[in-house]
């Protein structure tokens, strides 16, 4: 089932390859817009499952003042090889920043101190906010508890 | 004042579960006893030269796992005579990731020639003690079972060759030479451990 934005499209082949410094600025962005930022991979089989929630949520939300990025932690030499055809073949239309960042361990603690690194991960950020979830998704239903939990606890 | 308060119950409540997370560095761990894949049961007490355990959370089926392989095979290897063995441990729950069951385990350990001890946390007891959270998830610990060092066993997982810092061989150095490691602590990217719910 095809999932559409109405705000924007997204090819799948539209995937922004970002190092640390580019996702940060994107986290930090200082406007009234939500950003949830899901860190995922091709083969990482619990983020796959997770990933139709979050377009739905997006796709729930699209009329809202929300962006969801699905950050890819695949290695930049899978890039053609795997998501390309993996973005194609579930149809995903939200944003995917391929995030390459060099040391995990120099890049982890600056996008969320309390992250192991494991994977998948969520961060939602607003004006220099931020709320994060090392765990997968059950359902929609507990992704939108989370996201609801978030925004409470953000000062606008 | 309210919410104020509340917000405060909150952050403790929040704060004390980071808390119980599992060892930190300087905690003393508390022996186990999992089955082995030669289905003998595997405590660190039966390893009486140990001069420290180079403790790996790890399994069958995540590339990351996969792509260190080779590694946690080598470093067995390089420290099992100087008194460090690894010993690997797999957190994930079969129910929940098919490929990480036990039988799974004895044929990767054959196939992959495993010189050290590929232990099954059945039940999901052990990896909550330490705070493991991903495979690979290394735990060094002293001969007094002290934690001497978390994290990751280099910095660079894709590409053995370019690899720069080597973080277990250094922790292992600093603690043949009487020192803390430094780093003691490092992250990595890995696959979640797997559990219900």
């Amino acid at each position: 089932m095809p999932y559409t934005v109405q705000s924007q499209t997204v090819t799948s082949s539209n995937v922004a390859i970002v190092d640390t410094r580019e996702l940060m600025s994107l986290i930090h962005t200082n406007d009234d817009t939500i950003r949830l930022f899901n860190f995922w991979a091709t083969w990482c089989k619990p983020c796959v499952r997770e990933l139709p929630y979050f377009e739905e949520l997006s796709q729930s939300k699209s009329k809202e003042k929300f962006r969801l990025y699905l950050v890819s932690l695949d290695f930049r030499k899978d890039y053609k090889k795997r998501l390309i055809p993996f973005l194609n073949k579930k149809k995903i239309t939200a944003s995917v920043l391929l995030f390459d960042g060099g040391n995990p361990n120099n890049w982890i603690n600056t996008i969320n101190p309390d992250w192991s690194g494991s994977i998948p991960a969520s961060l939602i950020a607003f004006r220099g906010q931020s709320c994060f979830e090392e765990n997968a998704f059950e359902d929609l239903n507990s992704l939108n508890i989370f996201v609801n939990r978030c925004k409470s606890n953000f000062k606008l | 004042m309210k919410n104020i308060l509340i917000t405060a119950l909150f952050t403790a409540f929040f704060a004390s579960l980071s808390i119980c997370q599992g060892y930190k560095v300087g905690d003393v761990a508390e022996d186990f006893s999992l089955k082995n894949v030669d289905g003998k049961m595997v405590s660190l007490a039966d390893y009486k030269n140990a001069k420290g355990y180079i403790i790996i959370f790890t399994c069958n089926h995540c590339p990351y796992a996969k792509m260190y392989e080779k590694r946690i095979i080598e470093l067995h290897k390089k420290y099992e005579k100087a008194g460090f063995p690894v010993i690997a441990i797999n957190p994930n729950d079969p129910q929940v990731e098919p490929e990480d069951d036990y039988d799974t385990m004895v044929k990767l350990s054959k196939k992959k020639k495993y010189p050290f001890a590929y232990l099954f946390d059945d039940g999901q007891k052990v990896y909550p003690k330490f705070g493991a959270t991903r495979t690979p998830h290394v735990f060094i610990l002293d001969k007094d079972k002290k934690v001497k060092y978390i994290g990751a066993i280099d910095d660079e997982a894709r590409d053995e060759s370019a690899v720069q810092v080597r973080y277990v061989e250094n922790a292992i150095a600093a603690i043949e030479s009487g020192k803390d490691p430094n780093p003691s602590m490092t992250k990595a990217v890995g696959c979640g451990i797997k559990k219900k719910g």
